[in-house]
């Protein structure tokens, strides 16, 4: 194999698309998985599970809607449950995606081209099932619009100091951005999907997809000024988004969410989440649908790395907490402590540590990071820790604070859990829609790769 | 080979356009009904089992409001006259017209007759008529010249917003003490300072108070 | 259902077991599926059974949510409002101003005496229960949680409401003609086969009734029964002085207190009066440092013991034995004297030194629950300490002829076992349930060939009754009582009975020949009788208008005991076994009270329990037991057996039992069935308040118990400020300095529009820990004045009882006797309140007047306030908890507070409607509101006085006084919340020679 020119040897050497492809290759194997005539088996059953579980949802949010927030096992103290819970955890995983376009773009990182595609459609999907929970969470949540600033005939506003607002606006236009971002970058390759589709319905609906994408030197000029300027917009929102969300807690009274660490220690745990994500599902992906020549093992060494560096920063976040408590000496914080590590939630917190500290030390290994399977098991469990994470933050500060009079603890309903799972459920299922209709890897950059490996066609 | 005709980007930009309009179009279509009479039932004459005329009753003879609407001047509530109140008169004038039959009825049976509410807060609103005619608001200010109804209507929205025009800056309203059941009264043309006397004389309290939530929201 | 079974857990989780979903269930009469339509009618909180899911969604909870949330849907501006109709009275009642509460003088009845109250009334409709301070033996007004929690008895949809005969609907008038022959017979016979069966009464005009109705039937007889007798306190006055002596007592004028298993701050007639009173005496300011002392020996956690400067806990029997140790000590000769443990001799000797110490201003009292000797004792000690006269008052019986209710009904019964009863009359009481279980009144019941009851609701005797008559309500009737002093009440009603009820004078009435006569006439003309003279009618009015006969009550004798001692040593406990002891219950009482929602979710003041009644042991007999709360055991005594949960109570005394009765009711509205175990199945006429040699046995079961507070210490966090009086003396600012109070600037948002200049209020309330006895009456007085809903059992489990005001109870010291500690928590209208900022749609506000305002209409539900609350007051309604269908609970409603709808967040609001009314009053008149104008649900209900509202600008307020206390301290402070509600610190008085707490 050819030695890679020093122009790509970023994070770690070993080519980001493997040698002998052409523009043809590149097009024919990403364009036929969303072309193919016939769905393959395999999909259709990964669809079908995740259909069902989407279905749990719905009816987990309709029994919700018809009986009241007492269905989930909230109380006093314990105001947020799985669902604050649930909605900090999504919206972690939806910062890898625009993470990787954005900032890995203005860094001039290849590597990230063969996964940003749906390392974004991900975020995009993470996002609509975070944004989904501080919807149901409401008690009343039919008058959910009084949340946004709109004339009404009260003479009334949102309380903007109060930072479920900063939330509505910072996930909102996260969101937004991030769908923008996501549809510019996918212009191209819609063009191409029009062009190559066989049927006339797909060449109708890629056609209108594609809003008219000619490929022209004009076209691909403001193309890449659009997409440089949108990558610079979503760059910060990449920080702002869930430093918003953690002030949620820092801005609170109660020990435990009470923290100025909170907006890195948050971002970096987003990070962390995301990309475990992105290796959740594209280890699978690539071994499916045999895209080892994009996704190499030099992406998911990469991530690898970036999951170790993230996961020291979080790790640094739990050493703080403890430092702070008792450097601080605020006794209800060092109570807090000792509750979380000792008290009746122990197991969450000690497997959080496990999962989020421990496993991710593994990485340190070469042999460990370039087996991919191996590399699938420690993103899940990471996954599971940063969900455990949050719910250790949000519940356990909660169900011990200041009175103990009133200190009780809170348990997951049978709809707790069916919502959790069902919004799983939502996200797997458009991400499926996705892949199957969709380009995965983006065809245009990939192209813009293949002459590295000098198998270009004369 | 080409699947749309250049035409399809004119649509393209339009539909781009035209979205916008169409958002702006239904915003100002639901702000329109929120306005309209038939959510604010502004100037919708209300069926009443008797078509009872407060134009004939105030103007014509000249009743005061209290001699029906006792509590008034005391209560949060103004009141709604028994039927002994119709039959004072109605047992000697009228006495068999067919218009009354009900009011005789109820008075007979002892049923009470069902006048459909006119002026109807929702439950959450807690309205004191007391407090305000005897901090100078006229019947009038609200109710309109209700003395020119022959059925009765409501004038004004009741919105919050409405409510708070006035508790905002209560001092273009306020009148006299003997004014307060004047109909016709016209504020003069230096209500302004008026407005500022009379604020002082019955030491209103201050904006902050009364436009503070439990004034109205318990 | 109708035989005495004890409660069967076993079957019920054997029931659970094959029930899928997680065994959580609304009570037992959900498990045994009978008459559920019954259930759905007559409910009092909804139906959240199937928050679990595994049990299907019933209809009409569907309708009644969906139902909710339209009218929600309804509140939120885009939909336009359903027309109303509005409806005027026919011809107004003159005193009625539409709009306008008024308020009448009356009384209610508890345990045959008078509860003077003033009960406000809206357009006709009865909605909040008062104290009567004009009545000059409850100067201080105030009440206790049954009087306020008696207004929802009223409009109870599970109340008797038709006359019935053997099951099937009849009317008054059938019962009367049904009657006739009946009672013509009797007649002949003299009424040899008459007799009437009732509770303890002080009613004049139904003892002159019953007088004459005797003199119709001389062989009749009015037999007495009370499920809670007095019989030792009436026994304990015959044996002293030769008469059933009443006995008040003046706490007010007692600086040493001796408490013999002493019941006088709950339950007794007289309790709100000596809670007033016990209060004065502890009540310490910065001019008044002075302290009664009070020694509280008990068989069973009482008030009593808790706010006791010195208590133990003893056997029941040891509570003689101590009190005989303290008598010889202060030259009472007291027969033969068991010796005493280490700790009770010392004890006893400091407390007898201590009342010696005091003479003319000690006092002694013994509870219900002891012999009649322990009475006798405490008499003569209070004689020979000459208190008699000072802090003991004498008097006659105020009781109608008071007659030993256990022999009374054992008579009764063996006549009717004998089959010698014709007719037998029950008026009220419950005695097939109630009754001692060895007597077995049911069985006997069935020998009597006709028996009327008169009963407020259906309950187990009524069943077994041929004829029922639905009682009316206090509320509904002309009557008359007496209160503990004597003084009497003439009871009016405010509303007709809401059902075909009758009264006790209209039944007794009916029975001496002349039924067509009302309460009003039977009450009037005896009263006329009593009256000659051309003023009737004036005295009339004003005895009615004021609520009490002015001058009617009963002087004080003065009357020596006699020496004799009798003194008979209480019968060695059985080696091994335990003492059962059983005390009426604290939120139940005798089981009345048992379809009460507001008392079963009333947390028990000292074991914080609801909806249950439970086995209560010490931690140290438990652990001996292997027991656990919660843990089903077998208990037994006397060869009877009930299944009850154990419940472990710290300061309870070791090898004792404490069994609560009135739990356990079989034949009860939906409210109360299934709650609880049945004590009375245990109790026989052997042993009325308690039984040596009882037995206790694992059984492997365990049954939930809902407690409101699962955490019993303060974790060292100073949020109950406490010092001894010689500390305080040291330094008197002990609490103020045991807290940080960052100045007010110290925020980083601008400071709320505060402070108002000076001329406006500012409202804020101080709570007086050493004066508050944690009876719990502000709680139920919150409840009734602010709509509070019912959440029910599971609900409570789960941590969502709805009570705004909540009396946190906080242990301190070793298990085996801890100080006990009440500290009531309410909305602390922080002037930085934390719940403000955080609110996304400003739903909760900080008002002008210092009030942090709850607006529901604007309320999405986030929850994020309660989250950010510290003291964590605010409550949610997690589901529609407030019953929107039963139509006699809507006549309820106080109509100045909106009942909240499911998904919003509510709390105390400072009675945000009553300073508003008073505010627009005083605006009207163009004057300043004045101190006192207006008082807190719960203030205006604290028979201490502890809790005081009003403005803290006013410099002369009683608020802004206290405030200004040294002992004042605020909660959790150093968070720079600037609360507006703070506490004055807990001041023991510990005696120096025992030590103690420190």
């Amino acid at each position: 194999m050819t030695e890679i020119p020093e122009k790509t040897a970023s994070l770690s050497g070993g080519p980001v698309l493997e040698p002998g492809h052409t523009y043809r290759s590149v097009t024919e194997k990403i364009s036929s998985i969303a072309l193919a005539r016939r769905t393959p088996k395999e999909w259709w059953i990964g669809f079908g599970v995740s259909f069902l579980l989407m279905m749990l949802l719905l009816g987990a949010v309709g029994h919700l809607f018809m009986k009241g927030i007492g269905v989930w096992g909230l109380n006093i103290p314990v105001g947020w449950g799985f669902d604050i819970t649930n909605f900090v955890w999504w919206v972690g995983i939806g910062h890898a995606g625009t993470l990787i376009s954005a900032i890995l773009l203005l860094l001039r990182q290849e590597w990230r081209t063969s996964i940003n595609r749906f390392a974004e459609a991900m975020t995009l999907f993470a996002v609509a099932c975070a944004g989904l929970f501080p919807l149901i969470h409401l008690g009343r949540p039919w008058v959910f619009y009084f949340l946004f600033p709109y004339p009404d005939t009260m003479r009334l506003w949102p309380q903007f100091r109060s930072p479920l607002v900063w939330d509505v606006f910072a996930v909102s236009t996260y969101a937004t951005v991030s769908l923008l971002f996501w549809f510019v970058g996918l212009l191209p390759d819609l063009a191409t999907l029009r062009d190559r589709a066989k049927r006339r319905p797909a060449k109708i609906v890629y056609g209108i997809l594609a809003m008219g994408w000619r490929g022209s030197a004009t076209h691909w000029h403001r193309y890449e000024t659009a997409y440089l300027l949108l990558a610079g917009l979503a760059t910060p929102l990449v920080v702002s988004v869930h430093t918003v969300v953690s002030f949620d807690f820092a801005t609170s009274v109660i020990p435990g969410w009470h923290t100025t660490i909170f907006p890195p220690y948050f971002v970096a745990g987003a990070i962390y989440s995301g990309f475990a994500m992105v290796l959740t599902l594209s280890i699978p992906l690539r071994a499916f649908y045999g895209l080892e020549d994009f996704i190499t093992m030099r992406h998911l060494e990469n991530m690898a790395k970036v999951l170790i560096a993230t996961g020291l920063i979080v790790a640094y976040g739990y050493a703080a907490e403890l430092f702070m408590a008792w450097y601080g000496g605020n006794p209800y914080e060092q109570f807090l402590v000792k509750n979380r590590a000792f008290g009746p939630y122990w197991p969450a917190y000690w497997s959080l540590i496990l999962c989020n500290i421990v496993a991710g030390q593994l990485l340190w290994f070469k042999r460990i990071r370039t087996r991919p399977w191996v590399l699938w098991g420690i993103a899940i469990v990471i996954n599971v820790g940063m969900w455990l994470e949050r719910y250790v933050i949000i519940v356990v500060s909660l169900t011990r604070d200041f009175m103990p009079s009133i200190w009780r603890s809170f348990h997951g309903s049978r709809w707790d859990w069916a919502t959790f799972v069902g919004s799983i459920g939502l996200f797997l299922s458009l991400l499926f829609l996705f892949i199957r209709f969709l380009p995965v890897i983006s065809i245009a950059e990939m192209r813009s790769l293949v002459d590295e490996t000098e198998g270009r066609e004369e | 080979m080409q699947i749309f005709h250049r035409s399809t980007n004119f649509l393209a930009k339009l539909s781009i356009f035209g979205s916008l309009f169409i958002a702006a179009g239904l915003a100002g279509a639901a702000w329109e009904i929120y306005q309209s009479p038939w959510t604010t039932q502004v100037n919708v004459p209300k069926e009443q089992p008797v078509p009872f005329s407060h134009e004939h009753h105030v103007r014509g003879l000249g009743l005061d409001c209290r001699y029906c609407h006792t509590s008034v001047e005391t209560s949060a509530f103004a009141g709604i006259p028994p039927v002994k109140t119709c039959m004072t008169c109605h047992s000697q004038i009228w006495t068999n017209a067919e218009m009354l039959e009900p009011v005789r009825a109820s008075y007979r049976n002892g049923r009470s007759i069902e006048w459909t509410r006119v002026h109807d807060l929702p439950q959450f609103v807690y309205f004191n008529h007391s407090i305000h005619v005897n901090k100078g608001i006229g019947c009038a200010s609200c109710h309109g010249r209700v003395d020119e109804m022959p059925i009765t209507w409501q004038v004004n929205s009741l919105y919050m917003r409405w409510c708070l025009s006035c508790h905002r800056d209560p001092k273009p309203f306020l009148r006299p003490r003997d004014q307060i059941f004047n109909m016709s009264y016209a504020p003069p043309a230096d209500q302004a300072a008026l407005g500022e006397r009379l604020a002082k004389e019955y030491h209103l309290l201050n904006t902050a108070q009364m436009t503070d939530c439990v004034t109205c929201h318990r | 259902m109708s035989e005495r079974a004890p409660l069967d857990l076993d079957a019920i989780r054997a029931r659970l077991a094959d029930a899928d979903g997680p065994a959580y269930w609304r009570g037992l009469e959900e498990l045994s599926a009978t008459d559920e339509f019954r259930d759905f009618l007559a409910h009092e909180f909804p139906e959240n059974a199937d928050q679990w899911g595994g049990d299907g969604v019933n209809r009409r909870r569907f309708l009644q949510l969906m139902s909710a949330s339209f009218a929600l849907a309804g509140l939120s501006a885009c939909t336009r409002q359903p027309e109303e109709k509005i409806v005027p009275y026919i011809d107004q009642p003159e005193e009625l101003v539409p709009g306008k509460p008024l308020f009448f003088a009356t009384a209610l009845s508890w345990r045959g005496y008078a509860v003077p109250v003033l009960v406000e009334s809206h357009m006709g409709r009865p909605t909040k229960i008062e104290g009567n301070p004009q009545h000059p033996a409850f100067p201080a007004g105030g009440t206790d949680a049954f009087t306020q929690a008696s207004i929802l008895n009223l409009y109870d949809p599970a109340r008797a409401q038709v006359v019935s005969h053997a099951g099937t609907i009849a009317s008054w008038e059938s019962l009367i003609s049904a009657l006739a022959p009946v009672l013509q017979a009797q007649a002949a016979s003299g009424g040899a086969g008459f007799r009437i069966l009732s509770g303890a009464t002080t009613s004049p005009t139904l003892a002159a009734q019953m007088k004459d109705l005797l003199a119709r039937f001389p062989q009749a007889r009015w037999d007495r029964w009370d499920a809670i007798p007095r019989d030792a306190v009436r026994a304990g006055a015959q044996a002293a002085f030769g008469a059933p002596v009443a006995a008040r007592y003046r706490f007010d004028r007692a600086d040493a207190i001796l408490s013999l298993d002493g019941d006088f701050l709950a339950g007794n007639p007289a309790s709100v009066r000596y809670a007033a009173d016990f209060a004065s005496g502890r009540r310490i300011r910065r001019d008044r440092v002075k302290l009664s002392r009070m020694y509280a020996a008990e068989s069973s956690p009482s008030l009593e013991g808790a706010v006791a400067d010195h208590r133990i806990a003893l056997r029941p029997g040891g509570v003689g034995d101590l009190a005989r140790a303290v008598a010889s000590a202060v030259g009472v000769a007291s027969g033969s004297n068991a010796p005493l443990s280490a700790a009770a001799a010392r004890f006893a000797a400091a407390a007898a030194k201590d009342l010696g110490a005091h003479r003319g201003a000690s006092l002694v009292v013994a509870g219900e629950g002891q012999p009649p000797e322990v009475h006798a004792l405490a008499h003569r000690m209070n004689h020979a300490l000459g208190n008699v006269g000072a802090t003991v008052e004498l008097t006659d019986s105020v009781e109608v002829d008071p007659v030993p209710s256990l022999d009374s009904l054992r008579r009764l019964v063996e006549e009717m076992q004998a089959g010698s009863v014709e007719l037998l009359v029950v008026v009220g009481g419950n005695p097939v349930f109630d009754a001692p279980a060895d007597l077995d009144f049911r069985k006997a019941l069935a020998k009597v060939r006709e028996s009327v009851r008169l009963g407020f609701w259906e309950d187990e005797t009524s069943e077994w009754c041929r004829w029922n008559v639905p009682m009316t309500h206090a509320l509904e009737t002309w009557s008359d009582l007496r209160a503990f002093d004597g003084t009497v009440t003439i009871a009016q009603p405010l509303i007709a009975p809401l059902y075909q009820g009758k009264s006790v004078h209209e039944l007794v009435a009916v029975l001496a020949g002349s039924p067509d006569r009302t309460s009003h006439d039977l009450v009037k003309d005896y009263w006329r009788s009593q009256r000659p003279g051309l003023d009737f009618d004036a005295f009339w009015k004003r005895s009615i208008h004021d609520g009490f006969v002015a001058e009617s009550g009963l002087p004080a004798r003065n009357l020596a005991p006699s020496a004799a001692a009798a003194n008979a040593v209480a019968a060695p406990s059985a080696p091994g076994g335990l003492d059962l002891v059983f005390r009426p219950d604290p939120t139940l009482w005798d089981g009345e009270w048992a379809n009460n929602g507001w008392m079963q979710e009333l947390p028990k003041p000292l074991t914080r329990l609801t909806w249950d009644n439970a086995a209560l042991l010490s931690p140290a007999t438990a652990a001996r037991l292997g027991l656990a709360s919660e843990d089903v055991v077998a208990l037994s005594a006397g060869g009877r057996s009930v299944k009850a949960p154990v419940l472990v109570v710290p300061g309870h005394p070791d090898d004792v039992v404490t069994a609560h009765l009135g739990y356990g009711r079989r034949r009860v509205g939906a409210v109360g069935r299934g709650t609880g175990f049945d004590a009375y199945h245990l109790r026989v006429s052997a042993a009325l308040s308690g039984a040596s040699g009882a037995t206790i046995a694992k059984t492997g079961a365990a049954w939930p118990l809902a407690s409101t507070q699962l955490h019993q210490t303060m974790d060292g966090r100073s949020l109950v400020r406490a010092a001894s009086l010689a500390k305080f003396r040291e330094n008197p600012a002990f609490a103020r300095e045991a807290g940080e109070d960052p100045a007010k600037d110290e925020t980083l948002y601008k400071p709320a529009p505060l402070p108002l200049p000076a001329s406006d209020p500012a409202w804020g309330m101080a709570i007086d820990l050493n004066t508050c006895i944690g009876c719990a009456a502000c709680v139920v007085a919150c409840q009734a004045e602010n709509n509070s809903p019912v959440v029910g059992k599971e609900q409570v489990i789960r941590g969502r009882e709805m009570h705004w005001l909540r009396i946190d109870r906080y242990y301190q010291g070793g298990l085996e006797n801890p100080k006990t500690y009440f500290e009531p928590v309410l909305c602390m209208h922080c002037e930085n309140a934390p719940c403000e900022v955080v609110c996304p749609v400003g739903a909760t506000v900080h008002s002008p007047e210092g009030l942090n305002e709850m607006i529901y209409n604007r309320c999405v539900g986030t929850r994020y306030c309660s989250n950010n609350c510290p003291y964590k007051v605010r409550r949610f309604n997690f589901l529609q908890f407030a019953d929107a269908t039963t139509p006699s609970l809507k006549l309820m409603r106080n109509p100045n507070v909106t009942v909240r709808s499911r998904g919003v967040m509510e709390k105390c609001t400072y009675c945000v409607q009553r300073i508003s009314s008073v505010r627009i009053e005083s605006e009207k008149r163009g004057s300043p509101i004045r101190d006192g104008e207006i008082k807190t649900a719960c203030q205006q209900a604290c028979p201490a006085g502890a809790i005081v509202f009003g403005n803290i600008h006013d410099r002369e307020s009683a608020v802004a006084a206290m405030k200004a206390e040294p002992l004042n301290y605020g909660l959790l402070t150093e968070l720079n919340t600037r609360p507006r509600t703070t506490y004055l610190a807990k001041v023991w008085n510990p005696n120096p020679e025992i030590g103690g707490e420190a």
